[in-house]
């Protein structure tokens, strides 16, 4: 049993993941003063689902955790208190550690105990002073009743012959739907009669815990008053003895004991009694804008009612299609190639053909390629959180927005971009955003905007991090730059300037602010986003803000390439690192002794180096004159490679050739070509260090 | 770089499989020059004629380079070079042995190809305490049928040891 359970845990893992990245959006969206019911029961499924999991698994930490949450976000849910600021912070730390424990479960990581206990001691806290906050019971048993008059349907929900156990147990879950009533039915088996705002499908979803699905008859019915305050499996057949009229005469009754004048409660609806209720908790709220609700809550509510229709498939296997695939296309490419030399009239019908496969390859790669892109929703989701807690840490107003969510990623990329994205998000409200009494003096609003969007340029995808604050401070680098002895003049133009803040060891935080504690700098950043062979720039103007501009390739599977020739061989360059080709004349080329030999490019002397001497291939040529020169940049350095020809420019699919052989210095991966050859792609950055 | 791990302990596995297999182990058996080696038929994915490679620049003459089996890079050793036995041409009858080794795929030049025999554990003698081509580190033991006698080679251990080149071996 052990053996066959251990394999579920790893669905358990995925899914509690997902439901807690699902609770923290949701937490996050959550309009304090308006909070609404979708969203809060939303929450409570996710930390149920969680609970039900753990407890399945026999993961008690983590439905400990989890009972306490849930009881809280039942109260709130009840309306029995309004949900406040303080709420939302607790849950997002018992989000937190439910995400320590998981990871504890999952990699063995350290689980910090006291932590545990603090949240749990927290969420009780909290639960318990509902007690003094909530609403008298007098106030209770309205909301109860109109809570009642909410319900759209009633449902009758007969079981197959099971246990009282398990009856109590489907009474319990089936209560959080709604309100319940229980029936004896003729043959010793049981019905329910639930009225509830869910839908079928969500009853039966939660009695297939216990039960076959297909056992279970579900009828709607006339809306059934049940009496309030029943709790089912208390009592069996409790719903026979139907005393609606004693339980309102007692509900009565407790109006007079009510400290509240019960005029208070009688001249008013129960509506407004809530709303005065929960607008006199509002009260001492502290209302923070850590995030645009408004924007947000909209576009999230949209997502959340899409149901969501996906298979979880390891990686390996797409990548196996997509290698798969890119097979095919050599095939195809191949059979193009050897039909193009028959004559057209005769072989009519065979052309036609391979033109048609040629389109059913193209369609069949892009839908291929296609399964490996990510929304950029995925990397941005977990920004607002970040924000929110960064903001409220230095005191600081910030207001999130995310354009272009949808934009899609490669997974590789999307994955790698994570890390310098969020040391952009964090230097822009860390450096960028001013404290509120300096936006105020400057005319500003007091709360900054952080604006993270995600486009589609060409071929390119463009992420840009952009802030209102004060923007980069010229003289200041400038000096710094002085400071640390790199090439600067005065009359820089601006964007070479901004680009200096990207030098190793040139600390931002001693340049703009003293505020520091964070892993990378910004080289850091840099080298991550050119090994991903994007580019970026910066936009910065004094007091109106930063922006940061991202380029990256859509994905890291193809690249466009040089391909060249030296000797006999073939190797590609990445496009991307190509300037210009040229052919020298003598006079350009000048040996320094001991140095290798430079070549004289428009007023600038570069380092030549010979592709047939770095890998030892017997060249065409031996004088650079007699072949062709390629100005090479990555990374702002500049060298010309001496080889044979150039033989094309093309899109070629990028092999990993560690995956078989260790890594070969020089080279950064392989290709297969046209006629199932490979070809070796060259690293330029390796080569320009050599 | 999982893979390597397991690679220290291969010594333990195969005793294992011979110890434990009533049934005796199958082996394919190559030949170089003019001896005849055996290597665990398991780890042998296809055996292919051999096709034009890309050299890998500043590699060991031995790593011929690398082909494209199906869509992956695969690098190509002759092992007659490594070995200095039998000649080195390459024409119609050279064949490649592709081998799967720890989730790596590796193909390998050998003079030719005999066939696949099964040997019982007793047929299996340990190697003698002498200098062979192998560094008997890499030999499982010798294999005896009637009049043949097969190396046994611990192929794993072979190709991802130092020697060989052909993993990265960041640890040492």
């Amino acid at each position: 049993m052990a053996i066959e359970m251990s394999q579920f845990y790893q669905v358990f893992f995925d899914e509690a993941e997902e439901l807690l990245a699902e609770m923290e959006k949701l937490l996050l969206a959550v309009d304090l003063s308006d909070p609404d019911m979708e969203d809060l029961n939303a929450i409570f499924r996710t930390a149920h689902s969680i609970k039900g999991g753990a407890s399945t698994f026999g993961i008690s930490d983590m439905s400990d955790v989890t009972h306490f949450l849930e009881s809280l976000l039942d109260h709130i849910r009840k309306g029995e208190m309004a949900i406040t600021s303080e709420h939302v912070d607790a849950f997002l730390i018992a989000k937190d550690i439910l995400k320590m424990q998981l990871n504890g479960h999952k990699f063995g990581a350290e689980v910090d105990q006291e932590a545990v206990a603090d949240v749990r001691m927290l969420l009780q806290s909290l639960a318990q002073n509902s007690t003094h906050i909530a609403p008298p019971p007098k106030i209770e048993s309205y909301i109860d009743k109109s809570k009642e008059e909410q319900f759209r349907k009633s449902y009758r929900i007969e079981f197959p012959k099971v246990s009282d156990v398990e009856i109590d147990t489907l009474g319990e879950e089936l209560n959080l739907l709604g309100d319940i009533a229980k029936e004896s039915l003729d043959d010793n088996r049981i019905a329910f009669v639930l009225n509830t705002n869910a839908t079928p499908d969500d009853i039966i979803a939660i009695c297939s815990f216990i039960l076959d699905p297909q056992d279970l008859f579900i009828t709607e019915i006339a809306l059934k008053k049940i009496p309030p305050k029943e709790k089912s499996g208390d009592e069996p057949g409790y719903g026979l003895f139907d005393t609606p009229h004693e339980q309102d005469e007692d509900k009565l009754g407790y109006g007079f004991f009510d400290p509240i004048d019960p005029a208070f409660a009688l001249d008013r609806s129960p509506e407004e009694i809530m709303k005065g209720v929960a607008k006199k908790l509002d009260k001492d709220v502290s209302h923070h804008v850590a995030g645009a609700h408004d924007d947000k809550g909209a576009g999230k509510k949209e997502g959340s009612n899409q149901e969501s229709t996906t298979i979880r498939v390891g990686i390996e296997k797409v990548d196996q299609m997509i290698n798969l695939i890119g097979e095919l296309v050599i095939t195809q490419a191949m059979l193009e190639q050897r039909t193009n030399d028959l004559d057209p009239i005769e072989h009519e019908r065979l052309l036609s053909s391979v033109a048609q496969l040629t389109r059913n390859t193209r369609d069949l790669q892009e839908a291929v390629m296609s399964i490996r892109m990510m929304p950029m929703d995925y990397v941005f989701s977990r920004f607002p959180r970040m924000v929110r807690d960064l903001a409220s840490k230095l005191g600081k107003k910030v207001e999130f927005i995310t354009y272009g969510a949808s934009t899609e990623l490669d997974k590789g990329l999307i994955e790698r971009i994570v890390d310098p994205l969020t040391h952009l998000v964090r230097n822009s409200i860390d450096h960028g955003i001013e404290m509120p009494d300096a936006r105020r003096a400057e005319g500003k609003y007091e709360a900054g905007r952080l604006s993270l969007s995600a486009a589609h340029q060409g071929g390119n995808i463009v992420i840009e991090v952009s802030d209102d604050g004060g923007g980069l401070n010229r003289e200041k680098i400038l000096a710094k730059a002085f400071e640390s002895g790199l090439p600067v003049t005065e009359n820089m133009p601006d964007a070479e300037v901004w680009q200096l803040i990207f030098a190793p060891g040139f600390s931002t935080a001693e340049v703009v602010t003293d505020v520091s504690g964070r892993g990378v700098g910004m080289d850091v950043v840099k080298r991550n986003i050119t090994n991903m062979g994007g580019v970026v720039d910066i936009r910065s103007a004094r007091g109106f803000g930063t922006t940061i501009v991202i380029s990256l390739p859509l994905t890291l599977a193809i690249l466009d390439g040089m391909s060249i020739r030296v000797g006999e061989e073939v190797y590609i360059l990445p496009l991307s690192c190509v300037v210009e080709s040229l052919q020298p004349v003598p006079d350009d080329i000048k040996v320094i002794s001991g140095k290798g030999t430079v070549i004289k490019v428009r007023e600038e002397y570069l380092p030549l180096i010979a592709l047939h001497q770095v890998f030892g291939i017997e060249p065409k040529f031996t004088d650079p004159c007699l072949g062709i020169i390629v100005i090479l940049e990555v990374d702002g350095k500049r060298a010309a490679l001496f080889i044979d020809e150039l033989v094309g420019q093309q899109q070629v699919v990028v092999k990993n050739i560690e995956s078989n052989y260790r890594k070969v210095p020089g080279v950064s991966g392989a290709t297969i070509l046209g006629d199932g050859c490979v070809a070796l792609i060259l690293d330029v950055s390796a080569l320009l260090r050599t | 770089m999982l893979q390597f791990s397991q690679t220290d302990s291969p010594a333990s596995t195969h005793g294992a499989k011979s110890g434990s297999d009533a049934d005796g182990s199958e082996f394919l058996a190559f030949t170089l020059g003019r001896e005849e080696y055996g290597i665990d038929i398991l780890k042998v994915q296809e055996i292919r004629g051999y096709e034009a490679v890309t050299r890998i620049a500043n590699a060991p003459v031995f790593v011929k380079g690398v082909i494209n089996l199906r869509g992956i890079i695969v690098p190509v050793v002759d092992m007659r070079i490594k070995f200095n036995l039998g000649s080195p041409t390459y024409d119609q009858f050279t064949v490649v042995i592709i081998l799967n080794i720890n989730t790596r795929i590796v193909g390998m030049v050998v003079d030719s190809v005999s066939d696949v025999t099964t040997l019982m554990p007793d047929q299996i003698k340990p190697p003698p305490e002498m200098d062979t081509t192998f560094n008997s580190d890499y030999l499982i033991g010798l294999g005896t049928i009637d009049e043949r006698m097969l190396i046994l080679v611990d192929i794993d251990k072979l190709m991802t040891s130092p020697d060989m080149g052909l993993v990265d071996h960041q640890a040492s």
